[in-house]
């Protein structure tokens, strides 16, 4: 029933050109697969089986190798994620400064455990491994902006301002 | 004070910008670059002593004599921004603060080793550094420092971003080689290597965004200025990320050969809080754990850190106080390595797994002591036996940390809890 009453996926206008583009990027078709895939979760939000389909048959590729490569990597939503994605790092400097007592509070607020989401689709949580930004620990992503030097008070905060609908903003990078 | 070279423009406003850049002498390389013969300046970086940053170390300019000159085929650069090694944050840093500095580095590298496509592969969640870089991409291309006919030289250069999607793997280079290519991160066994069969099954350098930034320094200010900082095999500086328990955690440049822990205190503050030094892992979660007292007799260049037995690696250096917990530090970085193991080989595979979760009934109170003779055991089964150093990255450090904080193991155990956690969370399950 479901399926009968969503359009078929493809890229809209905008992503099919940069579809093309990307393609004269590399010299074989199978190089645009990460790239493409992106570009449908940008689409999409996340990526359905018939994304996946649809992906494999763009590039020439055969569907389990598309299935593969997406379970592969961490960043590719099977599933619709929050609208609010929180990616918690567990990783040795931010558990050093404290992320520990931030992941208990986050799942007692939200209450959802890691790998979950909230009954209003606002938020999820996921515990992610280093994101790279250790001098700033603790440290989380929200969709894609890096919220740094966590405390529980800046952790309430950004779930306020998400609960408003407000735009998150990273701290400007400190020459250290 | 250490000299600065990779770091020089982090404080300058606006340094990711071409006019900024350029006014402090950006791109002033490449005159005397293109004047060169491609062999002369891989004998320049060659003899400047510039080892890869990523984290092995090993010499540049020797890594790029090593693609075949006479080949039909096209060659390729791939510079690795998939900064993953846990505790390091310095290309980060590099990409969205002077994202040009390594751009021309990756002109100078293309130049000597024949190169007219560059992927640079950026992990996953690093979007802003992303943007940053491609924004400084597209005022390159407009300025005619890439593109077809460089400054009028004939020299075509190509750069490609190109997204990660979360594994740690894809940092390895073979393993960033077949994602690149489409596929599962899985590293390749080698030989062959790289130089002669890479991406596309092509000849492929692959370089780490920090060796590449040092390069316009090496060209500018010739080889023999760099080699005369640092020591005699480790020449130089190198971005050392430091985090953990300390006062001011950062991106500090360092000259090698400094006293290890007098550079971090110098560079930090010191420990957090006035606390005692517990440890010092120096390069990296895969590198072996230092005590207070090693750490305090050690320098910091290739040599001296592993005469110590442990590694510079990324210079990814964590601080641990007297109040962190080795045990707790062991669990976390098992589970990341568990975690993050491609799945390939069985050793890895299970190894990783098994370690991780003996780690994790030690810490929680419910190890006993032949558990932590099990980690022993299991950490020789897990070396030199796999297609990459993955597996490795957790025996060397789990062994360490037992050999050298044994006594809080044994505590783990006999006391069946963690004496590092307070009494209220004692009892939550974590």
């Amino acid at each position: 029933m479901k399926a009968a009453a969503q359009e078929k996926f493809a890229f809209n206008k905008e992503n099919e050109e940069v579809f093309q583009e990307t393609l004269k990027k590399y010299p074989t078709k199978m190089a645009v697969l990460l790239p493409a895939l992106w570009l449908c979760q940008k689409q999409n939000g996340h990526l359905t089986d018939e994304i996946l389909e649809y992906v494999a048959g763009r590039l020439d590729l055969s569907p389990v190798h598309v299935y593969s490569v997406v379970e592969f990597y961490t960043m590719y939503h099977r599933r619709p994620p929050g609208k609010y994605h929180l990616q918690l790092c567990r990783t040795l400097s931010c558990t050093l400064c404290g992320c520990e007592e931030l992941r208990e509070h986050l799942a007692k607020r939200l209450g959802i455990a890691p790998g979950e989401k909230t009954r209003d689709g606002l938020f999820s949580l996921e515990e992610v491994e280093c994101l790279g930004s250790c001098g700033t620990a603790p440290v989380m992503r929200v969709n894609e902006v890096y919220c740094e030097n966590l405390n529980l008070e800046k952790v309430d905060k950004i779930i306020e301002m998400c609960k408003a609908d407000k735009p998150l903003e990273e701290e400007p990078m400190g020459a250290h | 004070m250490s000299p600065r070279i990779i770091s020089i423009n982090f404080d300058k406003p606006d340094a990711h910008k071409l006019s900024v850049y350029e006014a402090s002498g950006g791109y002033g390389s490449l005159q005397k670059l293109f004047t060169m013969p491609p062999d002369e300046v891989i004998e320049h970086v060659k003899n400047s002593g510039l080892r890869g940053r990523g984290g092995a170390g090993f010499s540049a300019g020797m890594k790029w004599s090593f693609v075949p000159k006479d080949t039909d085929k096209p060659k390729y650069l791939c510079v690795n921004a998939d900064e993953g090694e846990p505790g390091t944050f310095k290309d980060r840093k590099i990409l969205q603060l002077d994202p040009h500095m390594m751009i021309e580095g990756v002109i100078i590298c293309c130049y000597a080793v024949g190169i007219h496509t560059a992927y640079v592969y950026v992990r996953g969640e690093y979007v802003k550094p992303a943007r940053r870089l491609q924004a400084a991409i597209d005022e390159a291309y407009a300025k005619g420092y890439l593109g077809k006919n460089i400054q009028g030289t004939g020299f075509d250069l190509d750069v490609v971003i190109h997204m990660g999607a979360g594994a740690y793997i894809c940092g390895e280079e073979t393993g960033l080689i077949e994602s690149l290519e489409g596929k599962k991160g899985q590293p390749r066994a080698k030989p062959p290597y790289p130089a002669v069969i890479g991406v596309f099954g092509c000849p492929t350098v692959v370089n780490n965004v920090e060796t590449l930034s040092a390069l316009p320094f090496i060209m500018n200010e010739g080889w023999q200025a760099y080699a005369k900082l640092g020591t005699e095999k480790s020449t130089g500086t190198m971005l050392f990320s430091i985090s953990g328990s300390v006062e001011r955690p950062g991106v500090y440049e360092g000259e090698f050969g400094v006293n290890l822990w007098d550079f971090i205190e110098r560079s930090t503050g010191g420990v957090r809080g006035g606390r005692k030094l517990k440890a010092v892992i120096p390069g990296g979660s895969s590198s072996s754990i230092l005590t207070a007292d090693e750490a305090r007799s050690t320098y910091l260049d290739y040599e001296s850190i592993a005469a110590a037995g442990s590694m510079v690696g990324s210079g990814a250096i964590m601080v641990l106080s007297e109040e962190d917990c080795v045990v707790k530090a062991l669990e976390v970085v098992a589970r990341f390595y568990a975690h993050e193991s491609c799945g390939q080989c069985p050793q890895c595979r299970e190894g990783t797994y098994f370690i991780s979760q003996i780690a994790r009934r030690i810490e929680n109170g419910e190890g006993s002591m032949e558990d932590i003779e099990k980690i022993l055991d299991t950490c020789p089964l897990l070396m030199g036996v796999t297609v990459c150093v993955l597996a490795d990255s957790i025996a060397m450090p789990a062994k360490s940390y037992i050999e050298k904080f044994r006594e809080e193991f044994d505590q783990h155990v006999k006391e069946k809890h963690c004496p590092y956690r307070s009494a209220e969370r004692k009892s939550a399950v974590l």
